[in-house]
């Protein structure tokens, strides 16, 4: 069917005059995250609104989310980019007891086997909470290396590896400390976990991976996969007779670029579907798509570990980063999730 | 039987070559030792020996390392034909290299006295301590570079194949519409789109390709699922020919390693492996001059590039066992180039001090790790990494810096790439000339390293499928001109060389398959 020229034109004048008509999406960016803030700006018919105006779509950060959620109305059609108790799947501690407890109640109604398919995470324990479990299972595996990780921090911040007792001994959760330790500053929560000795490397070097999940609702559960996350590289070569060397054992490209030869034209990063790739012409089709589906399995079950905890609300959204690691023999486990 | 003598010359030749290879000693006692078995009866004794060798896969091994032999090196033009016409049967082409590798040589050369670095020099037994420590981390090491500069680089060798001239063929008379507007002056035979056509047949636009049909998009059972089990089959029957015919339409990513391996005639056997020891002691060894370059080379381009800095250390250990390979020099035979040769001090043209150097006869210039890097995807065990490079250099990448009329060697492909735009796409050719920016002075440093890091890996691989299928690099040459192609309009909008270049600087996004595809086949003649 043809048009007239006229035709045509007045066509498009019209849609013009819809498009600058319509109501702008008015956005609030509280993200420090030049990323976002970029994105969001550059959206076409997106207004970012300016203080206490009314909004649309709210990009916060959790300072934000913790004083101002419970006292905002949000009408029908306004999104967050949070749930209002997130950290029940981001703060390790709390992810870890969530996968404990859900891993108990498949094996409870389901058996060992299915329950087996939650062991996509390493032994784990809170510190100093769960410091006399941890101690059996130190003494039971001795030898192992573990690594430290401070519950609520981010970016490789206060992550430490450890062979000895000794090393920890400020976690140590013991009625004899005297009174004046108790009354000192309360050690901060960390998380103790067995340290994979094995990763996967290629060339020497270790890597992770991190993905992105989108979850726009948790009853019902509805997650978006986001097909190329990337895998961090981190500089230097693997080997476990120095735990002292961060620059090694953590792959975060926050670390790594403190590390002395880091270079940042060098880039650590391969994304997934290049990773994919690689491992596909090392192992077969057969064996990574298999690894690429416990992968997804981590996803699922990670989410309806927390199903019934988060609170649902259908204003919210949230995008986790989940990081992966692979041993040797191609067994993904996830370390932990970030949004 | 009734044998042309061409062909009993290229038999009783194949056989000299095979002959005391470790194939021909491992046949040797296979046949002796099946003389135990029962069903090898002494009155048919020689049928029987070879159905034994059939039956237990010796045969197929056979046929494997003729086919290899009948790739690596043609058979000679004429019998009488004196050996460099093998290398090269050009004389004003085997000139104008040998110019070329003198000034390569000398500016080595000079480099060794300028820097006061020996050519070689034994380590002495503290440094070799050390490097064997560190065999698998040779990246970690910063040694400093900052002195040593490439010998030469891809630019550089362009202008030498720019001012090739054939003293016998007087240009200035066919001056016309017809004549050639690109840089490439000689009159070489390139095949055009219509011959193209049909030594590429199977890349036409009815057959399944991977690279195309094998996209998201389309459902698995319409081609890739039979395909992967075809190639599953070809694997197992480990048959070269049908790996080669199979790669045409491309590798499925888990079998390629198998397949090229196939093609390549290249084992992983115990024998090899020990080779490759001896080569990674000789580097314990001694210290090459040339192995700055090759630190240097991996640092300014493999290290830099997102999808190969994880190999670094890979590189080293091929590159600089490479260096030390005294078998290269089998193919010197067949390449235009000669090896360089150093006198010791004082003697210099006194054959019987002349010491080839660097022993593998090849000096690496920059840019020469990208030929292994690509590989690192496929074979991560360094013997075998070695092994697979190292025929893709006699085979392939040889011709792509040296000056010969070989269809597939860099002038030609050159020649190629001008003539196949000037045909089907002169107007942009013409504008492109108008405006100073000739195609070739762009295309030029894709084709010298056949696209290794300017496409995506898996685009790569799959250009260098149909590269190993069809056993020649005019693919390149194609690609070099369904890319301007592609950009055409585009490029029809810049007014000068630099915004060309911009227009073609990022080819990490495109799919080769498509865009060759089209260009071979869609094009209207």
């Amino acid at each position: 069917m043809s048009k007239s020229k006229t035709g045509n034109k007045g066509l498009y004048d019209s849609d013009k005059k819809e498009r600058e008509g319509r109501t702008p999406v008015y956005y609030k960016c509280g993200m420090m995250n030049n990323t976002i803030q970029d994105i969001l700006r550059q959206r076409p018919g997106w207004v970012e609104v300016k203080e206490d105006g009314e909004w649309d779509f709210n990009w916060c950060d959790v300072g934000w989310l913790r004083e101002n959620f419970d006292h905002s109305y949000m009408e029908e059609h306004v999104r967050i980019n949070h749930f209002r108790n997130h950290y029940e799947l981001t703060r390790k501690n709390l992810m870890v007891k969530n996968l404990k407890r859900y891993r108990k109640g498949i094996e409870r109604e389901d058996g060992r086997v299915e329950a087996s398919k939650c062991d996509f995470f390493p032994c784990t324990f809170t510190l100093p909470s769960e410091y006399h479990l941890f101690v059996e299972e130190f003494k039971r595996s001795s030898g192992s290396t573990w690594i430290m990780k401070p519950v609520a921090k981010s970016q490789g911040k206060g992550i430490f590896l450890f062979k000895k007792l000794k090393d920890i001994m400020d976690w140590k959760k013991d009625g004899s400390r005297s009174e004046e330790q108790k009354d000192a500053a309360q050690v901060e929560s960390y998380v103790a976990q067995r340290y994979i000795e094995n990763p996967y490397l290629i060339n020497g070097r270790k890597f992770d991976l991190r993905v992105y999940v989108l979850v726009t609702s948790y009853v019902p559960l509805k997650a978006w996969l986001y097909r190329d996350g990337f895998a961090r590289f981190s500089n230097t070569r693997f080997s476990l007779s120095s735990i002292d060397d961060k620059y090694m054992h953590l792959t975060n490209v926050a670390v790594q670029k403190t590390a002395p030869d880091y270079d940042p034209e060098k880039g650590c990063k391969w994304q997934v579907q290049q990773l994919r790739r690689y491992l596909t012409a090392k192992h077969g089709r057969e064996k990574i798509e298999t690894l690429f589906k416990d992968i997804d399995n981590i996803f699922v079950r990670s989410l309806q570990s927390v199903q019934k905890v988060i609170i649902n609300d259908k204003h919210c959204f949230e995008l986790y980063g989940y990081d992966i690691l692979l041993d040797e023999n191609l067994k993904p486990s996830v370390t932990q999730t970030q949004m | 039987m009734n044998e042309c003598p061409e062909l009993s010359l290229t038999i009783a030749q194949i056989v000299q070559r095979l002959k005391g290879s470790h194939l021909h000693s491992q046949i040797e006692r296979e046949a002796k030792e099946c003389l135990h078995q029962p069903e090898i009866k002494l009155g048919s004794l020689k049928e029987d020996v070879r159905n034994f060798l059939r039956a237990s896969g010796w045969e197929r091994r056979l046929q494997n390392a003729v086919y290899r032999e009948l790739h690596v090196q043609r058979p000679p033009c004429h019998p009488a034909a004196p050996p460099e016409h093998l290398k090269e049967p050009l004389a004003y082409m085997r000139k104008a290299q040998a110019s070329w590798e003198k000034r390569v040589l000398k500016s080595l050369n000079s480099m060794s006295t300028e820097l006061g670095v020996p050519l070689a020099r034994m380590r002495p037994a503290v440094e070799q301590k050390e490097l064997t420590n560190k065999w698998n981390e040779m990246g970690t090491d910063e040694p400093d570079l900052s002195r040593f500069r490439p010998v030469y680089a891809p630019k550089d060798f362009l202008e030498v194949v720019i001012s090739l001239r054939n003293p016998n063929h007087d240009s200035s008379e066919d001056v016309n519409v017809k004549s050639h507007w690109g840089l490439i002056q000689v009159p070489l035979n390139v095949r055009d789109i219509p011959k193209l056509r049909q030594a590429f047949s199977e890349l036409n636009l009815n057959t399944g390709q991977l690279g195309i049909d094998d996209s998201a998009h389309i459902h698995p059972d319409l081609f890739e699922n039979e395909y992967v089990q075809t190639g599953k089959k070809v694997v197992e029957e480990q048959d070269s020919a049908a790996a080669q015919q199979y790669s045409r339409q491309g590798c499925p990513t888990g079998l390629r390693a198998d397949l090229w391996a196939l093609v390549l005639n290249s084992t992983n056997q115990p024998q090899d492996v020990m080779y490759y020891e001896q080569l990674k002691a000789g580097v314990i060894h001694h210290d090459l001059l040339v192995d700055n370059l090759i630190y240097k080379d991996v640092k300014l381009t493999a290290s830099n590039d997102d999808y190969y800095f994880v190999f670094e250390d890979f590189l080293y250990q091929v590159l600089l066992c490479f260096s030390r390979d005294t078998a290269v020099l089998e193919h010197f035979k067949y390449n235009s180039a000669t090896p360089p040769k150093s006198y010791i001090e004082g003697k210099v043209g006194v054959e019987e001090c002349a010491v080839v150097y660097p022993p593998n006869g090849v000096i690496p210039f920059h840019g020469f790790s990208m030929y292994v890097a690509p590989l690192c995807y496929l074979y991560n065990e360094p013997s075998k990494l070695y092994s697979v490079f190292r025929e893709m250099y006699i085979r392939y990448f040889f011709r792509l810096h040296s000056i010969s009329s070989s269809p597939s060697g860099i002038v030609s492909l050159c020649l190629q790439f001008e003539r196949l735009l000037q045909t089907h796409l002169p107007q942009l050719f013409y504008h492109l000339r108008q405006i100073d920016a000739q195609p070739l002075r762009i295309a030029f440093k894709w084709m010298v390293r056949a696209f290794s890091g300017y496409l995506s890996t898996d685009q790569l691989l799959l250009l260098w499928d149909r590269i190993l299928g069809y056993d020649s690099l005019e693919i390149v040459a194609v690609l070099a001109a369904a890319v301007f192609a592609f950009r055409a309009e585009n490029l029809m909008e810049v007014t000068s060389l630099a915004s060309a270049e911009a227009v073609l600087a990022d080819l990490s996004t495109l799919k080769v398959m498509p865009l060759i595809q089209i260009f071979l086949f869609a094009t209207a003649i």
